[in-house]
């Protein structure tokens, strides 16, 4: 079944056609709305009326999370507070936290973007939808949530945690989806067999996304629990959950694109790249309100297909991610950056900036550890005090990261220097 | 009496404690007594040295966070009741041992103790 048919088939003319008229007001009302478009635009001697089409798109400066940081918290809003019924965030660079709003509007959008990913993966009005994505400032939790009751779902808000409450609340309400991060339903999954409960379960799809996952995990995952499992994407600058997502066959994620334009530029000259080739997805958010986007670099590399997909769909699709163009690092569906690690050390006295991160995934749950340098300075030869050190450095970055790590502290200058190349971050992760 | 004990933070990794010992030998450093405090990640190792001075520069030189730190150190008479008798002597506001093990010696063990309260320790005890 297809959501929106109006939208979703669409001819490729007619979505040029819309993406044009949409385009055009977005870049009038960001001009006219917010300052900080408008000094860039400016910059390069561009008025709204040279942006006659989306033909003209690549005219328009890029956006950046720094021009987010620079305008933080609001900055990049194009409407009053009083328009704004909901506020996200997720982690900045700088431990600064990168702050997103929506309009009613907005929202309304969201769920229907949210919910056309919903169909793709034959989920309907008679579906429970168990929502295992954490709720709050992080968009995962909300977005489904809201997408899922749009579409006329039962929901289980259960957030993440608490294992053995989600597999309970699985078997007994009959959930027959489940929205979570893949490694998070990895878990799951395990958790099944060990009570051995599968056959007293009803699952039939799950729509994982916030972290990157392979197609080999995916059919890990439908082997194991007997199910058909979707990919969703998207990030919280753009929208959230749902800016694009996968349909039965799995032959790319179609783009929502009559709300976001999408385009494939080379993160080297930032030109624009044919179909088929990997380069940085670039998006800019055609029908946002409170948080309208220009070409926002979102680092993820990936490709783009404009071809008609067998299921009907004529949305241009995206090719998996295929990593990054930046350091950030996705952790249990956080953002993590390096440098907020550094920051955050940088902050206490007791220890020298110097850190290595080891990411991996142990039972199929991202792990992150960090170790740190002692000071010989401040070196204590009380254990008490040196476990009182690795809990004060795991608060510090906890707050700053929004997950906890597990802290080792190391011998000084036995991690490497920052001249050159240092190594910051072994990532163990295995993704194929 | 006051002794001067020499700390090294050791990381749990293969080999560690025999670059400390081969430091400590090549550099005719005698260790008189140690400890080895461990947990899951670092040990701690505690050791009365022939030349403490030395035995911190050398080690600090191979990347070893060392400190010098000062303990008490007790002599006992090898008889039964002999530590529990000395431990009574210490009034509760002021007994608080970090830690503690011995120094073997001819005429008898010396108790080495680290409290939070050296000063204070020493007088009650006396020596």
């Amino acid at each position: 079944m297809i959501w929106n048919e109006s939208k979703e088939c669409m001819s490729r003319d007619e979505m040029m056609h819309l993406q044009s008229t949409r385009l055009v007001k977005q870049v009038k009302n960001v001009y006219h709305s917010v300052e900080h478009y408008r000094k860039k635009m400016q910059a390069v001697g561009l008025e709204p009326g040279d942006i006659r089409g989306i033909e003209d798109i690549d005219k328009l400066p890029f956006t950046t999370k720094d021009d987010l940081r620079d305008t933080y918290p609001c900055g990049l809003f194009a409407v009053p507070r009083s328009e704004v019924v909901r506020i996200h965030a997720s982690s900045g660079t700088t431990g600064k936290a990168t702050v997103v709003g929506y309009t009613r509007r907005d929202i309304e959008n969201w769920e229907e973007c949210v919910a056309r990913i919903l169909t793709m993966a034959n989920i309907g009005s008679s579906d429970t939808v168990q929502v295992s994505y954490g709720y709050g400032l992080f968009t995962g939790g909300l977005g489904a949530h809201y997408g899922a009751e749009f579409l006329g779902a039962t929901v289980v808000p259960l957030s993440t945690g608490n294992t053995k409450k989600q597999l309970t609340m699985m078997r007994d309400l009959g959930v027959t989806a489940i929205c979570c991060t893949p490694s998070y339903l990895m878990y799951l999954a395990e958790a099944i067999e060990e009570q051995g409960i599968l056959n007293d379960l009803v699952l039939k799809s799950a729509i994982c996304g916030a972290e990157p996952w392979t197609e080999n995990m995916r059919r890990e995952i439908e082997r194991r629990l007997h199910i058909d499992a979707h990919d969703i994407y998207g990030l919280s600058e753009v929208m959230g959950p749902g800016v694009a997502g996968d349909c039965k066959f799995h032959t790319g994620l179609h783009i929502n694109e009559d709300h976001f334009f999408a385009e494939i530029v080379s993160p080297e000259t930032l030109q624009g790249i044919p179909d088929g080739e990997t380069g940085e997805l670039v998006f800019t958010t055609l029908t946002k309100e409170a948080l309208p986007l220009i070409r926002y670099r979102t680092k993820d590399l990936t490709s783009i297909t404009h071809e008609k997909c067998e299921c009907g769909r004529t949305t241009a699709r995206l090719s998996r991610f295929k990593g990054r163009s930046d350091d950030m690092l996705i952790i249990r569906g956080v953002n993590v950056f390096p440098s907020q690690v550094e920051a955050a050390l940088l902050d206490i006295s007791e220890v020298s900036p110097n850190y290595l991160m080891i990411v991996d995934r142990v039972d199929n749950l991202d792990t992150l550890e960090v170790q740190v340098e002692v000071d010989e300075r401040f070196f204590s030869d009380e254990i008490k005090e040196l476990e009182n050190l690795t809990k004060k450095i795991t608060h510090v970055l906890q707050q700053a990261l929004l997950i906890v790590p597990k802290v080792k502290l190391v011998e000084p200058r036995t991690l490497q220097r920052s001249e050159g190349k240092a190594v910051r971050v072994i990532d163990k992760r295995k993704l194929v | 009496m006051r002794m001067n004990q020499i700390s090294v933070f050791i990381e749990n990794k293969e080999g560690n404690l025999l670059t400390v010992s081969k430091i400590l030998k090549d550099n005719n450093i005698d260790i008189r007594t140690l400890s080895l405090a461990d947990t899951s990640e670092y040990g701690m190792l505690r050791m009365i040295v022939s030349d403490e001075e030395l035995a911190k520069k050398v080690l600090k030189e191979a990347g070893f966070p060392v400190s010098i730190t000062p303990v008490i150190a007790v002599r006992t008479n090898n008889k039964v009741g002999y530590m529990h008798d000395l431990l009574e002597k210490i009034p509760a506001e002021i007994a608080n041992i970090e830690y503690m093990y011995t120094l073997p010696s001819e005429e008898g063990s010396i108790l080495i103790l680290k409290v939070a309260n050296p000063d204070k320790v020493e007088a009650v005890l006396g020596n």
